[in-house]
């Protein structure tokens, strides 16, 4: 039920949009986010709830990276090793 | 590192036991679909938790649907995975096929042109769900309230994720990591999750849903066991804020309130109800207190709680498949007991 996807805002009429899911166009309720014509959003019960920021590859891309600089590659099995330089990464 | 190097990690874990849990019924369905349990370690343990909306939605709350669509004049309006969904006796979805009008939509906003269509009838949402889906329900009471719409009421059972995961957690789960839910994190902010991970001293991490993403933060999970700490490993649409807007609205109609979980109880201050003022556009969701099994021998509650795995269920696959769910955990395509029957998980 928690289950959202992404599509392209079309056209934006106060708090209604037209997002476009590959061709598919559906109203969504807009009120939650800044929105402008050609945003990547993601779409929830008919509702925008974010604008997607970054492509799927390039987060991917991003977090491996993250994971590089704090783990070093180490393999998972030393994982109690590296706890302490992981600090840095999170929240 | 490379995804294929974090995969191999995965396989090749040699350290501490551990027993991760994803609290998304999105999670639950994704794991089961890309084999990931398949992939780890014997020695990386993978629970579903009570993430699904649908599966923690207590009988009492179908009935009163129930009761309600049966007044003449009443619409009931829903998602429809809360169809098949076991009451007492019956179902959404039997009622409709003896006559009861139960219309299903994609968005609780459709309701409000429905409304308008056919204005003697009253409406009934059936409002379910978790903070990904509660703004939603806000902008409609919202647009109640704005419009002065008078045919449109809601019927709530609305949960929110902190407080049933710190239930689990003083219950004595040994979970030894979160895999934090990926479409609430973008409402309530990947921070929501940090007063758990600094009380429990164990790590959250916020996950996509894609294969790639999924090992990722189980990888991160593994690597920051023992510590108490959040990361986001979905930061494409999670901040560490969330949403305020959206926030903000549900603050604005909502108060919270005890709720009933199926099979689990009531857990204080867990659930969310229409601040007093607004009340009046409610349909009785205080005063649903009791819980009935379908099947007595129905586990829900323990598998819910990461106690039992679908499996340990007498009934499980025998008398409580898809086409003859004995319990919510069946029914929904994001419960627990349906992903394992359907991907033999
Ligand atoms: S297999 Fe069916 S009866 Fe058993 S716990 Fe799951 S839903 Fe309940």
């Amino acid at each position: 039920m928690c289950v959202a996807l992404p599509g392209i805002v079309e056209k934006i009429e106060d708090n209604n949009v037209i997002v476009d899911f590959s061709g598919n166009k559906v109203r969504a309720f807009g009120g939650f986010c800044k929105l402008a014509p050609g945003d990547r959003v993601l779409v929830h019960a008919g509702c925008v709830l974010q604008v997607v920021s970054q492509s799927e590859a390039e987060e991917l891309e991003s977090i491996l990276k993250d994971i590089d600089v704090i783990g070093g590659g180490t393999p998972v099995r030393d994982v109690r090793s590296f706890a302490d330089e992981a600090a840095g990464a999170v929240l | 590192m490379t995804i294929d190097e974090v995969k191999d990690a995965l396989a090749g874990y040699d350290g501490r036991e551990l027993t991760l849990m994803e609290v998304c019924g999105s999670h639950t369905r994704a794991i089961a679909e890309y084999g990931i349990p398949g992939i780890l370690s014997p020695k990386i343990r993978l629970l579903s938790g009570p993430g699904c909306p649908v599966c923690v939605t207590p009988s009492s709350y179908i009935d009163r649907l129930l009761e309600i669509g049966r007044q003449p004049g009443h619409v009931i309006t829903t998602f429809g995975d809360l169809m098949r969904v076991p009451g007492s006796d019956s179902s959404l979805s039997e009622a409709k096929s003896e006559g009861v009008r139960v219309d299903m939509v994609y968005s609780p906003m459709q309701v409000v042109t429905m409304a308008a269509e056919e204005p003697e009838k009253t409406f009934v949402f059936a409002a379910v769900g978790f903070e990904t889906t509660i703004p939603v329900y806000a902008a409609l009471v919202d647009c109640i309230i704005k419009k002065d719409i008078r045919n449109i009421r809601l019927l709530l059972s609305l949960k929110t994720m902190p407080k049933v995961i710190a239930h689990l957690m003083e219950g004595g789960a040994a979970i030894d990591g979160f895999l934090a839910p990926g479409h609430v994190s973008v409402v309530t902010g990947a921070n929501a999750f940090r007063p758990l991970a600094e009380t429990y001293g164990i790590p959250f991490v916020v996950g996509g849903f894609e294969a790639k993403e999924l090992l990722l933060a189980i990888y991160d999970l593994v690597r920051l066991q023992g510590q108490g700490v959040v990361k986001n490993d979905y930061p494409s649409v999670v901040t560490a804020e969330g949403n305020p807007a959206a926030s903000e609205l549900c603050d604005t109609y909502f108060t919270p309130a005890d709720a009933l979980w199926r099979g689990m109880g009531t857990i204080p201050g867990s659930g969310l109800l229409l601040k007093k003022e607004y009340r009046r556009l409610d349909m009785g969701s205080d005063a649903l207190l009791s819980d009935h099994k379908k099947n007595a021998a129905c586990i829900c509650g323990q598998v819910l709680m990461g106690k039992k795995l679908p499996g340990e269920c007498p009934l499980f696959a025998k008398a409580c498949t898809p086409e003859h769910p004995q319990g919510a955990c069946m029914v929904s395509g994001e419960g627990s007991c349906r992903a394992y029957f359907v991907y033999q998980r």
